[in-house]
């Protein structure tokens, strides 16, 4: 902080808010991500991945897609929850929860396009052969689809934002039709990205290869909503706190307590679920194994600790510990998902042949997730994001 | 581009939605049974016959063009460690010890298995994979996206992938020689092997072989086709001398075809497609429902308050009007009385003395 403030006398104030801490740390990663994206379309993927004939999938797919859509789930909820469910003093979290989904969904559109080999074919599916018999199929008509609904969803914001009032209010009069598809999209390709594995029940390890993984990965996907909520707005509470109107201010609390209850009660069920999802397989006698270990791991610390926490929160009315637990709770999603897509993914093949990300994997996925936040900041310091615009004000 | 055929029954596929595709490529969302191609070949591999002379992973080279290897394919050192196919081999030839008779390793030839409803095929988002009548799984370069599910569906670990094309990466495999043996010619590597450890035919005459081979020697081979039912199965089947275990071969894989465990999953998108709208729709009919309620009886115990005050105000009103008449009847009639005694008083104060009036006043 000393460092910026000498540097702010030395060379005046406009040249600071440009040379800040992040901005000097997210321009490095942008470097670094450009070089590795050379690289990955001059060289291959065998010069940028530590991927292999055993291990097609690594982070790119783990992380970047598995991850990036589960927390990119806070979009329908909100909106379901308030142009649905009726929950209208939760309206003023709708847009910065579509505008992150919208984001995290171009992101991982983006991300694919390193993974996948020849990228400009991803239309194929559609307009040259259907594979209707992959899941995967489902999985890239349902994103492709719902790509284009939160893009309509957004849209509002960035309308007002160039003033053209007319195209503005036809997409508002889109709402709930955008709404309901957007749900219906959602619950097909969340549980499809579980049910890729279903697939391959001689690779995933038996306590995480259920035929209940289609809707674990439905269930996961409200939590990881909620909770992306709830952290995004920490963080943007911390760093735009500026842009946000009286009603975005004194309904955070209110979604910060709400969306935090909803979270402890459908992490609840959700253990009750993977409980039942174990005493069907019967997969008892796996617990007293190494995975059993870190199986429980995920079940009490991911799982069980964030339900009880977020109770807690609601309980006292804790704002912090609600946040905290939001924190954790999107953590404990990396955790899961990873395990599915890479921990316990290939779990008997021997070690030699196991996966370990290359730097520059882990390079691409963070460059994809600087530029979510960079464009986020772009968006919310000019759009009418965190406030009403002062031409539309109570007009929904 | 012109619209090819393939293309067009593409349009078609997508015209008539999934069912198009049920049956020819793989098994999707429906219980309909695939019993397999009738006429189907396959190749048998006997292990007790295998020298592990590689003959057959030149031959593959050779009939495929395949880029050259590391080491040359007489150089059998390579056997002493554990290998799987490549970008650059479709077919590899592993050692092991053999516990009973360490003086004599077992072989195991490993390649496509060709499966009956092959994982692959129905993993495939843009139907790259295709089951032929003749058995053999084919691969189509020209539609593939790259996106590498195919190697996570296969059970048996086969498709590898070009990983150091930039541009235009292909998942590479057996064709069973379908080229080959679409011309009437036998696959490269069965061609070429030297023992007949490979025979290809009928895959119906080939379990009917395998089994006579067991009948007639059950103290050399494991009483078990492998292939004949692993993951629905194949169309390349296994006799061993060995348990199929110590060879490397999963004995834990199930008999259920690949297609048949996303099958269910699939099947649950038309539903959710169209019940969720409605259920959807109907929850928010029902808060909108509840909301108008909640307005208009709101509105109802406004108007009844209003009115109710209205009633009290003019109750009020009249009431104290009444009263402002009366104070002014009053008043009036006070004043008059009062006017009325003072005069006479004024007429008495002439005749009487002043303590009269004195005691008046007080």
């Amino acid at each position: 902080m000393t460092d910026s403030g000498n540097h702010a006398e030395n060379s005046g104030n406009s040249e600071n808010s440009v040379l800040t801490p992040f901005n000097m740390v997210a321009g490095m990663i942008l470097i670094v991500g450009i070089v590795v994206t050379i690289l990955r379309f001059t060289k291959g993927l065998g010069s940028v991945t530590n991927l292999s004939d055993y291990n097609p999938w690594g982070i790119w797919i783990g992380f970047d897609l598995l991850v990036g859509v589960a927390l990119a789930a806070g979009g329908y909820v909100t909106s379901a929850a308030v142009y649905i469910f009726g929950m209208k003093r939760y309206h003023s979290a709708v847009r910065p929860a579509v505008l992150t989904g919208f984001l995290g969904y171009a992101l991982v559109v983006v991300a694919l396009h390193y993974d996948v080999g020849r990228p400009w074919r991803l239309p194929y599916p559609f307009i040259i052969q259907q594979g209707t018999t992959s899941v995967l199929f489902e999985v890239g008509a349902c994103v492709a689809l719902y790509l284009s609904v939160l893009f309509l969803e957004y849209s509002p914001a960035a309308l007002e934002w160039l003033g053209l009032k007319r195209a503005r209010n036809l997409a508002v009069k889109l709402t709930l039709v955008l709404t309901i598809f957007g749900v219906v999209l959602s619950t097909l390709h969340q549980s499809s990205l579980g049910a890729l594995f279903l697939i391959a029940p001689s690779k995933l390890h038996p306590l995480w290869y259920s035929s209940y993984i289609p809707i674990y990965f439905f269930v996961t996907s409200i939590i990881a909503g909620l909770s992306m909520v709830i952290f995004e707005s920490t963080l943007s509470h911390r760093y735009f706190h500026d842009k946000m109107d009286a009603t975005h201010l004194e309904e955070n609390p209110h979604v910060t307590l709400g969306f935090g209850k909803a979270a402890s009660l459908i992490l609840a069920g959700y253990f009750i679920i993977k409980v039942i999802g174990l005493a069907a397989d019967n997969n008892w006698h796996y617990l007293g194994t190494g995975y059993g270990a870190w199986y429980l791991v995920e079940m009490l610390g991911f799982v069980a600790l964030p339900a009880l926490m977020y109770a807690v929160g609601v309980r006292e009315k804790n704002l912090g510990i609600i946040r905290g637990t939001a924190a954790w709770t999107v953590l404990g999603i990396v955790v899961n998902r990873f395990n599915i897509g890479l921990i316990a993914f290939n779990y008997h093949l021997p070690k030699s042949e196991r996966y370990f990300p290359h730097w520059m994997e882990i390079a691409i996925s963070l460059f994809v997730v600087t530029v979510g936040v960079l464009v986020f900041r772009f968006i919310v310091t000019r759009m009418p994001i965190f406030y009403e615009h002062p031409d539309y004000e109570d007009s929904h | 581009m012109t619209i090819s055929r393939r293309r067009f029954l593409g349009w078609v596929g997508g015209a008539a939605g999934a069912g198009m595709a049920v049956g020819h490529r793989a098994r999707a969302a429906t219980t309909h049974e695939f019993e397999g191609y009738p006429d189907a070949m396959g190749v048998l591999f006997d292990n007790h016959r295998c020298i592990g002379c590689r003959r057959c992973e030149a031959a593959c080279n050779r009939v495929n063009d395949l880029p050259a290897p590391d080491q040359p394919f007489d150089d059998l050192k390579v056997l002493e460690k554990q290998r799987r196919t490549d970008y650059r081999s479709f077919t590899v030839v592993n050692q092991y010890a053999n516990g009973g008779q360490p003086e004599a390793p077992v072989f195991r030839k490993i390649q496509c298995n060709h499966c009956k409803e092959p994982a692959c095929a129905s993993a495939c988002f843009v139907g790259a994979f295709t089951k032929t009548p003749s058995g053999a799984v084919t691969y189509d370069a020209s539609v593939c996206v790259g996106c590498r599910y195919c190697m996570i569906a296969c059970p048996f670990e086969i498709p590898a992938y070009e990983y150091d094309e930039p541009l235009t990466p292909r998942v590479r495999k057996c064709t069973m020689c379908h080229p080959r043996i679409s011309k009437g010619q036998l696959p490269g590597c069965v061609e070429v092997c030297p023992t007949e450890s490979l025979l290809f035919g009928k895959r119906e005459d080939l379990i009917a072989i395998a089994r006579q081979r067991i009948r007639n020697h059950p103290d050399r081979y494991v009483d078990h086709i492998y292939g004949e039912h692993e993951m629905g199965g194949t169309n390349w089947l296994y006799l061993s001398k060995a348990p199929f275990h110590e060879v490397g071969m999963r004995e834990d894989l199930g008999t259920t075809p690949a297609p048949a465990l996303t099958a269910p999953a699939l099947g649950a998108v038309p539903i959710i497609v169209g019940l969720w709208p409605v259920l959807l729709t109907g929850i928010y009919a029902i808060n909108r429902r509840k909301e108008k309620i909640a307005r208009s009886e709101q509105e109802a115990a406004v108007a009844e308050a209003v009115e109710q005050t209205k009633a009290n105000a003019a109750d009020k009103f009249a009431l104290a009007m009444a009263k402002a008449e009366q104070d002014k009847t009053e008043t009036v009639e006070r004043e008059v009385k009062k006017a009325l005694e003072e005069a006479a008083k004024e007429q008495e104060a002439g005749d009487d003395a002043t303590p009269q009036s004195e005691e008046d006043l007080s």
